[in-house]
């Protein structure tokens, strides 16, 4: 399998290295035999080794280690010194196992017959039995005078009689001198080895300081500033050998940086290998039979952030099988394999890792999680019946919620999901779940490739430039004209912009960075989302997106929660980069507030936004605003007819009118005065228009919960509603554009 | 820097100061505290920093915070288009850019004993300048050694009311 190719790869990389250090710290030892320190160094590295030979299958790799781990702590604990023929044991119980791990990189296995464990592992049990000379007794003189070639004599006269009978040699000993085994002419070749000419996977990666990583990033990113500003003079330049070498230097830098992060990128692998291991030991825990299954673990990411979803990834593993996968009995009850499913997959996705940790389990309820979410005050019941499924989902992320109903020791401390996301939006990525009850659970992760360099909207205040991270970046709005006082209104004193039926709280840029509030024409709205928190940020200029090199900002502005860092512009500029939660929280829109904020926000979800109208001399009636694309105000003198219909000339058409009074079946007053007031409604699909519907003029926008009756239901009328404490009949739009003759 | 100096003292980098202008006060920073001095540069302001932080400059690539000593020694703004140069420290592992009036030569102090500031110096000038052997009185001007690390330990408190620009 794939994924064991990698563990034992990983395995190998670093047992060798251990194994280096060991045979540097047993010489030592010999010279110093009492380093407590040097021991226990030996003893992990050993324990480790056989952890993992263990849990590898690798049982004879396991069997030599465990032995040499129980000599390795009687040592460490005292009970024993050491003595040349221990030292002697201990390091040919290296060597033999350096030789298994040559065995195992070949072949995957460590069964290969010409490394022979059992003489070395009856040697070592046959020290640990004769009984070693202890720190109390001092040197007795028979361990004393146990020299190496008595040593020799005495494993092959131990491993005879009665040492581990269970397992007898499978091959006489060879002596001691396990090297020999590695030497030797390796096997007939099965899987293609040919015994050179093959880069072993120790020789084929270095170890570098990741200081040096990073200085070497900082430097590229220098390079790609300054070949950014030759270019730029370049351009200009006649001389055409100048224009050819900027061009040269410009691809080879590209290609550097290129190559540059990458050194940064690690496998996401590297972080799940550790994950069948916690499957594995939490599915016998919990009596849970689980499958993981592993997808993408080749996807690439900058290792900084790789660090940093480690907990977090390895929690929601956690999670999936405390919460979401069954005991087995419950499962076959359900329908379902008792075997329950996990799989992670990874992926890439629009410069982003996406990472899904899936479950087939008994799903998320909504039900119970709101349940439990009023029962610890995560919310109001209030709050609660505005929100949709999702949202309600959304509150295990909240802080304090829990819903493991017996507290287990795998999850359920009431830290779990708020910290994973936090944690993960540190990091600048966002975390999403989705969820069927009984057919299982999908988490979505979704992490920036790189910390080092990202993609940003640049935008303009004043006279500088301000960059926002993309990821954060939901989508630009620009509203001018008629639409800027519709669109946009004052809640006592704050901002805000209909949007598309939500509110959302408007933040001027220039304000916040200390200048005069926002005033004009039009509007540049940037929209973005940090947290739960949604907002627009106005700006004066939008530039364009570019990939920036995040710097760091110094002692003296780490207070300001509104930078993020600062990078520089291809002018050579220094420009500021927007921490958008910090700006959120900055300008009064942040999670601090959240709770008021929140409640008008959510509002704004389930509850449609309705255009309130006066027909036929006070009489209401609503159309989703959702369906109004403009008003519009025609002199009385510009309608003209078209058969039997009204029209006027709009915008280079004809724009059809319908009397929405008599389309609903009262008396028309909408000529009263010198101007009618037309709602412009444009028909979408494959018969689009336009029609203007005629009313006596527009009362109000309402978000509203509609509440339908089927009372007044006629023909153009679906049914009414109490709008504003007034009935107000709810127009059957289709029906009313269908008088127009434009097929609705 | 003579034989003689480095003779007496065994050190001299101590005793070697980097001088520069702040309105008309003399101050010297320790040479190995200097990493550069500069002309005036371009710079981004930042906005909602406290005062002193003037704003952030590139310096091959790293981004160095320019922190005004006259708003950090209380005196008034430089006057008309005067610009500011910038004295570039290190101090705990951050480099930092003074921006002063004007700089002076490197000059070796070596034989004469710092004093403490006097006591009337305004209260602001003192806090900068080196506890105990921070005053020499030189032969034509009096050398106030500045703490850099005090120097440029700006307030961090956000949203300072003089500090928008």
């Amino acid at each position: 399998m794939d994924d064991d190719a990698e563990i034992i790869a990983e395995f190998l990389v670093e047992s060798h290295e251990n194994l280096d250090q060991l045979d540097r710290d047993l010489v030592e030892l010999e010279q110093q035999p009492d380093s407590r320190d040097r021991l226990s160094s030996i003893f992990r590295t050993i324990h480790t080794i056989k952890g993992t030979s263990g849990f590898l299958a690798f049982n004879r790799l396991e069997q030599l280690t465990h032995v040499g781990e129980t000599l390795l702590s009687r040592l460490r604990d005292g009970d024993a010194v050491m003595t040349p023929a221990i030292t002697e044991a201990l390091l040919s119980m290296v060597d033999t196992v350096r030789a298994l791990l040559d065995v195992i990189e070949r072949t995957s296995k460590d069964t290969d017959p010409t490394v022979d464990v059992l003489p070395l592992v009856a040697l070592i049990e046959g020290l640990l039995e004769v009984g070693l000379p202890t720190t109390a007794s001092g040197e007795t003189p028979s361990a004393d005078e146990l020299s190496v070639a008595e040593v020799s004599e005495l494993g092959g006269a131990v491993e005879e009689p009665d040492v581990s009978p269970a397992a007898p040699p499978t091959a006489p000993p060879e002596g001691l001198t396990s090297e020999e085994p590695a030497t030797e002419e390796p096997p007939a070749p099965e899987n293609g080895w040919d015994g050179v000419d093959r880069r072993t996977v120790v020789e084929a990666s270095v170890r570098v300081d990741i200081d040096l990583l990073d200085d070497l990033v900082d430097l590229v990113g220098e390079l790609v500033l300054t070949r950014n500003q030759l270019i730029q003079r370049s351009l200009a330049s006649s001389d055409i050998e100048l224009v050819r070498a900027s061009q040269r230097l410009d691809l080879v830098a590209s290609e550097l940086q290129e190559s540059v992060m990458k050194t940064r990128m690690q496998p996401i692998g590297q972080v799940w290998s550790k994950l069948p291991r916690v499957v594995r030991d939490l599915s016998h825990q919990l009596g849970r039979e689980v499958e993981l299954v592993m997808d993408g673990h080749e996807t690439e990411l900058d290792r900084s952030l790789l660090e940093a979803v480690k907990d977090p990834l390895t929690h929601l593993v956690r999670n999936s099988l405390d919460h979401g996968i069954e005991r087995p009995e419950d499962r076959l009850a359900a329908g379902k394999p008792a075997k329950g499913t996990l799989s992670l997959r990874a992926y890439h996705e629009s410069g982003q890792v996406v990472v899904e940790i899936s479950d087939d389990g008994k799903g998320i309820d909504p039900d119970r999680i709101a349940a439990v979410a009023i029962e610890r005050g995560v919310v109001t019941r209030d709050q609660l019946s505005r929100m949709d499924a999702r949202e309600v989902l959304g509150l295990i992320f909240r802080p304090g919620f829990s819903t493991a109903a017996a507290v287990s020791n795998i999850s359920g401390r009431g830290v779990g999901m708020d910290v994973v996301r936090t944690n993960i939006e540190r990091i600048g990525g966002s975390v999403d779940v989705t969820s069927e009850v009984g057919r299982g659970t999908t988490t979505r992760v979704r992490i920036p490739l790189t910390l080092a360099i990202i993609p940003a909207l640049v935008v303009g205040e004043g006279e500088e430039r301000y960059a926002i991270p993309q990821a954060n970046l939901v989508e630009l709005v620009r509203i001018e004209g008629d639409d800027l006082r519709r669109q946009v209104e004052d809640l006592a004193g704050a901002p805000v912009l209909r949007l598309r039926g939500k509110l959302l709280p408007l933040v001027s840029l220039a304000e916040i960075l200390g200048g005069p509030p926002m005033d004009g024409q039009a509007l540049t709205v940037v929209v973005l989302q940090s947290d739960d928190v949604r907002f627009g940020l106005c700006v004066s200029t939008v530039f364009d997106t570019q990939e920036i090199v995040v710097k760091p900002i110094g002692r003296q502005l780490k207070a300001l929660a509104m930078y993020a860092g600062a990078t520089i512009m291809g002018d050579g500029r220094v420009a500021l980069i927007l921490d958008v939660a910090g700006t959120a929280v900055t300008a009064g829109v942040g999670v601090a507030q959240q709770e008021t904020n929140d409640s008008r926000v959510v509002v704004a979800d389930d509850r449609t936004a309705l255009l309130v109208l006066e027909v036929s001399d006070g009489r209401r009636a609503a159309l989703p605003l959702a369906a109004v694309s403009r008003l519009e105000e025609f002199g009385r003198d510009r309608i003209e007819r078209s058969g039997a219909t009204e029209v006027v000339q709009y915008r280079d058409g004809i724009l059809p009118l319908v009397r929405l009074a008599t389309a609903i079946g009262l008396t028309d007053t909408s000529d009263q005065g010198d101007q009618i007031s037309v709602v412009v409604h444009e028909t979408t699909g494959a018969a689009a228009g336009v029609v203007g519907i005629v009313i006596d003029r527009v009362l109000d926008v309402v978000d509203v919960v509609i509440v339908s009756s089927q009372v007044g239901r006629r023909d153009g009328v679906t049914g009414s509603a109490v709008v504003q404490d007034r009935v107000t009949d709810l127009v059957d739009l289709a029906a009313v554009v269908a008088r127009s003759g434009v097929p609705a | 820097m003579t034989a003689a100096a480095v003779a007496s003292t065994g050190s001299r980098t101590a005793e070697q100061y980097c001088t520069f202008w702040v309105a008309d006060l003399f101050f010297g920073v320790a040479v190995d505290e200097v990493q550069e001095v500069l002309r005036h540069q371009p710079m981004t302001p930042v906005p909602r920093a406290d005062a002193a932080v003037t704003g952030l400059i590139n310096l091959r690539g790293q981004i160095v915070t320019a922190v005004d000593l006259r708003v950090r020694l209380g005196l008034p703004p430089r006057e008309g288009d005067q610009l500011p140069m910038n004295v570039i420290v290190r101090t705990r592992g951050e480099v930092v850019s003074l921006l002063v009036d004007d700089i002076g030569d490197v000059i070796d102090t070596a034989g004469v004993d710092g004093q403490p500031a006097p006591a009337n110096m305004p209260r602001k000038v003192q806090d900068l300048v080196c506890k105990d052997r921070g005053v020499l009185p030189l032969a034509d001007a009096i050398l106030l050694v500045l703490d850099a690390d005090r120097a440029v330990d700006v307030s961090t408190t956000p949203d300072n009311p003089g500090g928008t620009p």
